[in-house]
């Protein structure tokens, strides 16, 4: 995409002294406060990366104390009250310590400097400050869920909450409020930095479509985001001073509450969505050496579905006695929102098309991806269809629908990210069967899990209700036991990622051959990422022009350098994808 | 970076020269305020729904608050804008004793509006004028006053105002009348825009101490000369701040203390 030119003119000079071979921003520097206390975008992606992977494991946990639960009739383990506690901590964690700051979070920190040629973000140590934020935040809510726990499911609708809930809601209120600023100061942070800080030459029309993901995503964060923290205060002072706005004995309308959550909590479903749909750009033209078909259908389907993402929020209260007419106009306007989203995957199909598709594990992640979201899209549809929506909401039909995307999608996105860009933050290569198995595993799993669902829904099971008539117990058990099967899923990354760090061989600057100025540094990067000025000079996905051909003007330091088959042997396009396959190495 | 002129001092790392680190800045602090316009506009919009449903109500609680402090406060507030755009003249033109007597004016300024606010708060409590239980026995007593006075004799009853008299006026304008019907003003829901003032006032109360904050912030790296003429946006994007959180005090002074009109009902 890109050729990297030294020595260019630039107001301020290159660093003074060139690097130390074998240096890069892990090593640099060591030392609890030297990662305690960095502003290196690279090093906060990381401390992200390990935060929201501890509180996927405890959201999981509580994932699997609900689904065990449901195993019999009557709840197979857990009290009624437990049960309530069990579900909220799984949908409070998932939602806000995992889901929205996963790929923003430690993608966006990590990716958006170098993919658009910068050496940092705009504000680094504003980046810190929203880690640490993230983290108080977290602890408020961790506190809240452990003592006493949270009954409202993570909705937190008043007036149960704020009058008649005997669980600890305000911590985990303020928590939640909290971490919205840490997702505020990201957004911010990203949004300045694409505007202000692209290399010469990356124009609006140039930039990878995960930065325009990334863009769309940042202003879902800065627009929405304040809404529902204001609204939690709102709710916060409700409870603690027993008087406030929601309040129905003063004349206050808890409906309003619901409008209020759903201005944010609707774009923020987008929030977890939008990044991972940059992601599947990113791999999916890289594993079938193609340029993206429709590239400014794609970015600006993301700009789509940020602005109309807003337009959209009472779906969620079509039975909670909003007019006929504006349920109807909800309705439609819901429908609109699900085109920007098919406008994408009609893209990337076609991208597909006729490519030289390859099937490492970023792209069977990918693949898995395609199938589950369109899924979780289409039966939105059925949702936002009010008529059918009046059956099937609150029961498991929405439970399912959610998972598709969220689970199906962005979790997968995310997994595609990581097996992606593993390489690349960490210099190792992890292992090619381990990765294909746990993508198989995993899709495969999803399916037992979430399928059943939805015929659970349909036949009128209410979601958050501890027992059911026997009737519906085959599916729960189903789904449990796919359940089980996602979990082994899951846990496989986690061992084999971290056993590559060890053990796993050196990655290259450029293993998957791809196009994005973020691989045309070592691997890792070094501390300010390009030693010299990078110039963009065509597209990001400039496959049929070949990596080689384009130019790699990096000098990497010996041992370093590129090994790459398809560059050595001067062969481009698809030949490249499939020499490179014998570089993962298991 | 090694060479010591105002500029490298000024000039940060990873932006690649002064002019595109400034307007990184200012963007910044731009999207930072559309934030806060959105943080505040949910309570705006709360109150927009609930003053359309509750005109009477919020009308007549609008009355009883001190009107001769806002408005005072009105004026120091803007004063302050004033004085902060002057500061941002001085530190362009390098006039670091200018910069820091006009930074400390307008903290001055600030200052005098939480000072009033303080005190308006605390004379707000003093008359019970708070929603919740308070409010309830204070009203309750001001009905059982009223209850043996005929329904006639309380007609023509001379409107005080002023919120020291909140219960009276309250007590006075539903004597004799069924709840809900008619020209009663609820209680419940003057309760309501209580809520709306207070935690509008409260929050906004929050603003002002950060950026007071921000200001002593400028004011000590002037003193110990980390603002050059070239660094001059630090003082820029504090002063943008500072105007977003005087024009919201600009909306919330009319719609909490000028939607009723004074001295009548
Ligand atoms: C493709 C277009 C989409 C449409 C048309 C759509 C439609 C809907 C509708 C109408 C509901 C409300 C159902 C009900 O409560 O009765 C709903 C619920 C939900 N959707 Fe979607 N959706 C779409 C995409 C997404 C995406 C991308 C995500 C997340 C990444 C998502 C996450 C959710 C969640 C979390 C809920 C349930 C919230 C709750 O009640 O707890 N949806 N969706
Ligand atoms: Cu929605």
């Amino acid at each position: 995409m890109s050729i990297v030119i030294g020595d260019t003119p630039r107001t301020a000079p290159p660093p003074p002294e060139p690097a130390v071979p074998g240096r890069n921003y892990i090593n640099e520097t060591s030392g609890f406060w030297s990662w305690a206390l960095t502003v290196d975008h690279k090093r906060i992606g990381i401390l992200y990366l390990v935060s929201i992977t501890a509180f996927f494991l405890v959201g999981g946990i509580a994932a699997g104390l609900v689904r065990a639960n449901l195993l019999t009739p009557n709840g197979a383990i857990l009290t009624e009250d437990q049960y309530n506690k069990a579900f909220t901590a799984h949908g409070v964690v998932m939602l806000f310590l995992f889901l929205i700051p996963s790929i923003p979070a430690v993608f966006g920190n990590f990716l958006v400097p170098l993919m658009i040629g910068a050496k940092d973000l705009a504000f680094p140590k504003l980046n810190l400050a929203s880690w640490y934020v993230f983290m108080i935040g977290a602890a408020f809510m961790v506190w809240g869920l452990l003592a006493g726990g949270i009954d409202t499911g993570w909705t937190l609708y008043p007036p149960y909450s704020s009058r008649y809930s005997h669980s600890s809601v305000a911590p985990g209120v303020f928590g939640v409020f909290i971490t919205g600023f840490s997702s505020i100061m990201t957004g911010l942070n990203i949004m300045v930095t694409i505007h202000k800080m692209r290399a010469p030459g990356m124009t609006w029309g140039r930039l990878p479509l995960f930065i325009w993901a990334m863009y769309a995503t940042s202003f879902i964060q800065l627009l929405g985001t304040p809404v529902v923290a204001i609204t939690l205060v709102l709710l916060l002072v409700e409870r603690l001073a027993g008087v406030g706005i929601f309040d129905p004995s003063i004349g206050g309308d808890p409906v309003l509450y619901q409008h209020l959550f759903w201005f944010y909590s609707h774009p923020a479903v987008y929030i977890m969505i939008v990044p991972g749909m940059g992601v599947i750009s990113e791999v999916l033209t890289c594993f079938s050496r193609k340029n993206i078909f429709g590239y400014k259908a794609v970015a600006w389907s993301s700009v789509g579905i940020a602005v109309v993402g807003f337009l959209v929020w009472a779906h969620h209260m079509f039975v909670a006695g909003i007019s006929y007419y504006s349920a109807l106009l909800f309705s439609f306007l819901t429908m609109l929102v699900a085109v920007p989203s098919a406008i994408k995957v009609f893209n990337w199909v076609a991208t597909l098309y006729r490519g030289s598709i390859t099937f490492q594990a970023p792209m069977m992640f990918t693949l898995a991806f395609l199938v589950l979201f369109t899924v979780g899209g289409v039966t939105g549809l059925f949702l936002a269809t009010m008529g059918t929506d009046i059956h099937l909401h609150d029961t498991y039909f929405v439970v399912a629908h959610f998972h598709f995307v969220m689970v199906g999608g962005m979790v997968l996105a995310y997994l595609a990210g990581i097996h992606f860009w593993w390489p690349k933050m960490t210099g190792r290569m992890y292992s090619d069967f381990w990765s294909k198995t746990s993508a198989t595993v995993i899709f495969v799993g999803f399916f037992f899990t979430f399928v059943p669902q939805f015929v659970l829904g349909y036949h009128g099971m209410p979601r958050r209700y501890p027992n059911y008539p026997e009737e519906f117990q085959v599916y729960n058990v189903l789904s449990t036991a796919g359940a089980s099967i996602l979990g082994v899923g899951y846990l496989m990354p986690a061992v084999y990622l971290t056993l590559s760090l060890f053990y796993g061989p050196k990655a290259s600057a450029n293993p998957w051959s791809a196009t994005g100025l973020e691989w045309q540094v070592p691997s890792p990067p070094t501390v300010f990422n390009f030693e010299y000025l990078p110039i963009t000079v065509c597209g990001p996905y400039e496959y049929a022009i070949g990596v080689d051909q384009m130019g790699r003007g990096l000098p990497e330091p010996p041992g370093m350098s590129d090994d790459n088959p398809a560059s050595r042997l001067g062969l481009s396009g698809p030949a490249g994808a499939q020499a490179k396959e014998t570089e993962v190495v298991g | 970076m090694s060479a010591s002129t105002h500029h490298d001092t000024v000039l940060k790392h990873h932006f690649d020269n002064l002019e595109q680190q400034r307007s990184a800045e200012r963007l910044g602090m731009w999207f930072f305020l559309v934030t806060e316009v959105l943080f505040f506009s949910g309570m705006f919009v709360a109150y927009t729904v609930y003053r359309n449903w509750y005109p009477g109500e919020f009308a007549f609680a609008s009355q009883h608050l001190i009107l001769w402090i806002a408005g005072l406060n009105t004026g120091l507030l803007i004063t302050s804008s004033l004085t902060m755009t002057l500061a941002i003249r001085s530190a362009q033109l390098g006039d670091t004793a200018g910069l820091i007597r006009r930074l400390l004016i307008t903290f001055a300024l600030g200052a005098g509006f939480m000072g009033f606010k303080a005190f308006e708060y605390s004379t707000d409590y003093h008359e019970k004028f708070v929603p919740g239980e308070m409010f309830r026995t204070e009203y309750d007593s001001a009905v059982k006053e009223l209850a043996p006075v005929s329904a006639a004799a309380v007609k023509d009853y001379k409107f005080t105002g002023g919120q020291e008299h909140w219960s009276q006026d309250l007590a006075k304008i539903n004597h004799g009348k069924t709840p809900g019907s008619e020209g009663t003003v609820s209680p419940e829901r003057v309760q309501l825009f209580l809520c709306f003032y207070y935690i509008m006032t409260a929050i906004h109360g929050v603003h002002i101490v950060v950026g007071l904050g921000c200001i002593l912030w400028l004011v000590c790296e002037a003193y110990r000369g980390a603002v050059p003429a070239a660094g001059y946006s630090k003082v820029e994007v504090v002063s943008l701040y500072w105007h977003l959180v005087d024009m919201i005090w600009l909306f919330l002074m009319p719609l909490l203390y000028l939607i009723g009109s004074r001295g009548g009902h």
